[in-house]
């Protein structure tokens, strides 16, 4: 059938929208780094070639994401195997905390890691005083305390995507080798982990991108130690805007280098449900020794990963300025989060983040699935150009996308396309949605591929028209992506720090702005207590989005 | 115009290959129609034409004179019982079989009216709270005819109704169906790979191949007088041999095959074979074995397989031609020498087509 005037028309319009929200910026970027006020000009692009600066930043960005892959692939891949693979005693439970990290937004991660392995922070005291030094043990500072934090968050990605292709493998397989006389090294070697290799290589990609896009690390740790999201900020900050937007450019070109050196990079689905029959059994762990060693290991390490969540809670519990010099707080009260509750200027920021990441996800959501409901019915022709342009944002690291909406839309020229909303209420939520749109699209979209097309067919073919076929049968049966989609995006929008360190007013400042003032002040206990409301509303939505996605 | 459904040169191309090739097909009110084909053939395709899921490149699709061809699935009035009845899985029952009426704007007790009758006439009284996902194969495929039927539509189509039940099920399912189906008396399509199902539900069964239609006729018209080499193969089982043309006889043909003469008979009506290199298609039972005569073609016996009281034998020619025969299972053993002669007993049963089977 030929697309319907009405579907087609639809279509146009969320190409126009789209290339608007996600080239168009971006573009603009590419164009004004290349021209002053008097015309074109390399002046900039030479000034970024002559800088050791620039050169030292971009070097920086490269090695640390490859060293957080290599290290997210040494904890996250046997961690995988070892849950997935081995029968262990609270196995299941034990699953489920190693992938923690995630619910931690990257700038409370980071401040959770200050409170721990900071100067002053328990371990490092611990430390000082077991081993009676006069200094801290060590300074939490530079490349190696920004790849502490990447291993710690990124391992993540490695393991969930490497535990959800071995539950996905054939039981069988690992029983065909075992008859054919393979050994448990050999069954590993040659057929295990060539089924494995999309699943690395998607873990791969992840991972290298989102250290590439890290801000808050180095924000925090980096020190003098530079990579080219902060040298971005920095330079920015300095008044030096055309030169940011080279810079802008060139993180971006290492991104697509990046994109298109795996370009065979598998997608995995998560869930793990897609296929039928039983999955490999697990191997049970005859010894006993081996067992409690095994387990000792497994839920040692499920404490040190649960550390940083546990650290925060206590600091949050410490009224300010009443802790002083004692190893552990004397005293423990509910006042930061009275304060927050209470006091107005210090609840605002929950309020705005709230509202903020709402519409952020309200309006993902419905520019996803019409995409993906465009995209998806093969009537329409662009879909697949659709698709792109939603997924196009995820490649592009946040400070990019900051530099390019700040650019975009502090001019007033709206027959180009151009409107100020810099400085408004709007930024925020718009920077918010156009980085969402990757993730909810790509739920939505599995979720609409898992649907038996002839269900709309039997739909229409009893008599039900586009919209009673949408909102009976579409809507209901894609509620869990749905929810899956609306989750991610809202807790990525509730944390978001990289853009909105950029584009916030003092109006629309979110939760992550005021952590970090409060850091400033040392206001610690309620930067803290920020970070724990963060952490149980993202731990809350993620739990909501999975279970209903679980159980549709 | 007296036909209820019309087919008419139906024309559908996907990129480079053409799935449905000038089908036409005219049904009378109430008949069922079976369309049977290999996979790939071009029924599913054709199915879809008519359910308005595909618009045809040429042609048009009529009911009672009107012209369908460009009206949407929405407004056609056809029901539909999908391959994998595509049941809604969020709605119960009574939800998915009520599902058409509110769209004709049958509601309240009415469509519960309604809804209790379709059930109760596929058998299924008192499942209408029911979940999909808790109801076996056969009971979603007559959920599935029940939501199709319930609106009462104009049309019937069956899509492979069959193909997702267990073999054990698929026989009596196949019965209830048909019964449901004269019952209701609606104007029945069915897409089918499966001869006996086509057999069983079609008055007239439609045979596709490569997008065309190779034959439409009664199952007796089919089996007894193909149309040529491949519907003749597709329909019953029947084993082919090259052979030569050497002159017509009043009931039929003399044919040499191997350096023996036989007469073979003819089917009624249809002209005879041109003199000449012919394809031969013999069904099992229009042969028979034989150890004495000596016009009979001298063959081995390589394999034998039981079907009730016969067996099946096949028999490999000296000349290097395989073919089946049915006997009674002591006739021969297996690596026996036997003849082969035309059974006269049954008459017809061998065809004789040009060498390239058309």
């Amino acid at each position: 059938m030929t697309a319907p005037p009405r579907a087609r028309l639809l279509a146009g319009l969320l190409l126009a929208v789209l290339a608007w929200l996600v080239i168009y910026p971006i573009a603009l970027v590419l164009l004004e780094g290349l021209r002053d006020p008097s015309g074109w000009t390399l002046r900039y692009v030479r000034l970024f070639l002559e800088r050791p600066t620039e050169w030292r930043a971009l070097w920086g960005s490269l090695w640390i994401s490859v060293v957080s892959v290599i290290l997210a692939a040494l904890i996250g891949i046997p961690l995988a195997f070892l849950l997935a693979r081995y029968d262990l005693p609270g196995g299941r439970v034990l699953g489920g905390l190693v992938a923690l990290p995630a619910v931690l937004p990257p700038l409370v991660g980071v401040v959770a890691f200050l409170f721990l392995y900071g100067e002053t922070g328990f371990v490092s005291l611990l430390v000082q005083r077991l081993l009676g030094l006069t200094e801290p043990p060590w300074r939490l500072q530079g490349a190696g305390a920004i790849l502490l934090v990447h291993a710690y968050s990124m391992y993540v990605y490695f393991y969930l995507f490497v535990r959800a292709a071995l539950f996905s493998l054939d039981g069988s397989l690992y029983e065909a080798a075992a008859s054919l006389g393979a050994g448990r090294w050999r069954t590993l070697r040659r057929v295990v982990l060539p089924q494995l290799y999309p699943a690395l290589g998607g873990a791969a990609l992840l991972t290298f991108m989102t250290a590439l896009a890290s801000f808050s690390a180095p924000y925090i740790f980096g020190g003098g130690f530079r990579v080219m999201p902060t040298q971005i900020v920095s330079t920015r900050l300095n008044g030096d805007d055309r030169l940011a937007m080279v810079e802008t450019i060139s993180l971006t070109l290492l991104a697509l280098a990046a994109l298109w050196l795996f370009r065979g990079a598998g997608n995995v689905d998560l869930a793990g449900g897609g296929r039928k029959g039983a999955g490999p059994e697990r191997i049970r762990v005859r010894s006993r020794a081996l067992r409690v060693v095994v387990a000792g290991l497994g839920w040692g390490l499920a404490g040190l990963l649960l550390l940083p969540h546990l650290t925060l809670l206590l600091v949050s519990l410490v009224p300010l300025g009443t802790w002083t010099t004692e190893p552990l707080p004397p005293i423990y009260t509910l006042q930061n989060y009275v304060t927050l509750i209470q006091d107005p200027v210090r609840a605002r920021p929950l309020l705005n983040s709230l509202w903020l990441a709402a519409v952020a996800t309200a309006a993902a959501v419905a520019i996803a699935l019409g995409g993906a409901i465009l995209s998806a019915s093969r009537r329409v022709r662009g879909g697949r150009l659709i698709e792109t342009l939603l997924a196009l944002p995820w490649a592009v690291p946040g400070t990019v996308f900051a530099i390019a909406l700040a650019t975009a839309f502090s001019v007033h020229a709206p027959w180009v396309g151009r409107v100020v909303l810099v400085g408004t209420l709007w930024i925020l939520p718009l920077a918010y949605l156009i980085r969402n749109l990757p993730i909810t699209s790509r739920a939505i979209l599995a979720g609409i591929r898992g649907l038996d097309p002839s269900l709309d067919e039997a739909a229409a073919a009893l008599g039900a028209g586009r919209g009673r076929t949408l909102r009976r049968i579409t809507l209901p049966l894609l509620r869990p992506a749905l929810l899956a989609g609306a989750s991610l995006a809202f807790v990525t929008a509730l944390g978001d720090f990289v853009t909105s360190i950029m584009l916030y007013t003092y109006d629309t400042r979110p939760i992550s702005l005021e952590i970090l003032s409060s850091l400033r002040q040392s206001d610690v206990g309620v930067a803290a207590a920020y970070g724990v409301v963060l952490m149980v509303i993202s731990g809350a939505v993620f739990a909501l989005g999975a279970d209903r996605g679980g159980s549709g | 115009m007296s036909a209820f459904l019309r087919l008419d040169g139906l024309v559908k191309r996907f990129a480079d290959t053409l799935a449905v090739d000038r089908v036409s097909l005219a049904l009378e009110r109430g008949e069922m129609l079976a369309l049977l084909g290999p996979s790939g053939s071009g029924k599913t395709t054709t199915l879809r034409l008519l359910a308005g899921f595909e618009t045809p490149d040429q042609g048009k699709v009529l009911v009672e004179g009107e012209d369908l061809t460009r009206v949407e699935p929405v407004s056609r009035r056809f029901g539909m019982v999908f391959q994998h009845y595509a049941l809604f899985p969020h709605l119960d029952v009574r939800a998915n079989v009520g599902f058409g009426l509110e769209s004709i704007g049958v509601r309240g007790a009415e469509r519960d009216r309604r809804v209790a009758r379709s059930l109760a006439l596929v058998d299924l009284d008192g499942f209408g709270e029911r979940r999909i996902a808790q109801l076996s194969g056969g009971q979603q495929q007559r959920v599935a005819l029940a939501r199709a039927l319930a609106p009462e539509p104009r049309v019937l189509l069956l899509d492979e109704p069959l193909s997702n039940l267990d073999p054990t099920l698929r026989e009596r399912t196949r019965r209830e169906l048909r019964d449901v189906i004269r019952r209701v008396g609606i104007t029945t399509v069915l897409v089918t790979h499966e001869q006996d199902e086509a057999f069983e539900l079609g008055d007239r069964v439609a045979v596709m191949r490569e997008g065309r239609l190779e034959q439409v006729g009664t199952p007796d018209e089919l089996y007894g007088a193909p149309a040529n080499a491949f519907v003749g193969g597709f329909v019953g089982r029947s084993s082919t041999a090259e052979v030569v043309v050497i002159g017509s006889t009043d009931r039929g043909a003399r044919i040499r095959l191997e350096g023996v003469e036989w007469d073979v008979d003819g089917v009624p009506g249809r002209p005879g074979p041109p003199p000449g290199p012919a394809l031969m298609l013999v069904r099992p039972e229009a042969l028979r074995l034989t150890l004495s005569e000596p016009a009979a073609l001298p063959a081995t016996v390589t394999g034998r397989r039981f079907v009730g009281p016969s067996a099946l034998f096949t028999v490999r020619t000296d000349g290097g031609a395989v073919l089946d025969v049915v006997a009674a299972p002591q006739a021969a053993p297996a690596g026996a020498r036997v003849g082969l002669m035309p059974s006269r007993r049954m008459g017809g049963g061998i065809h004789l087509f040009p060498p390239d089977g058309r």
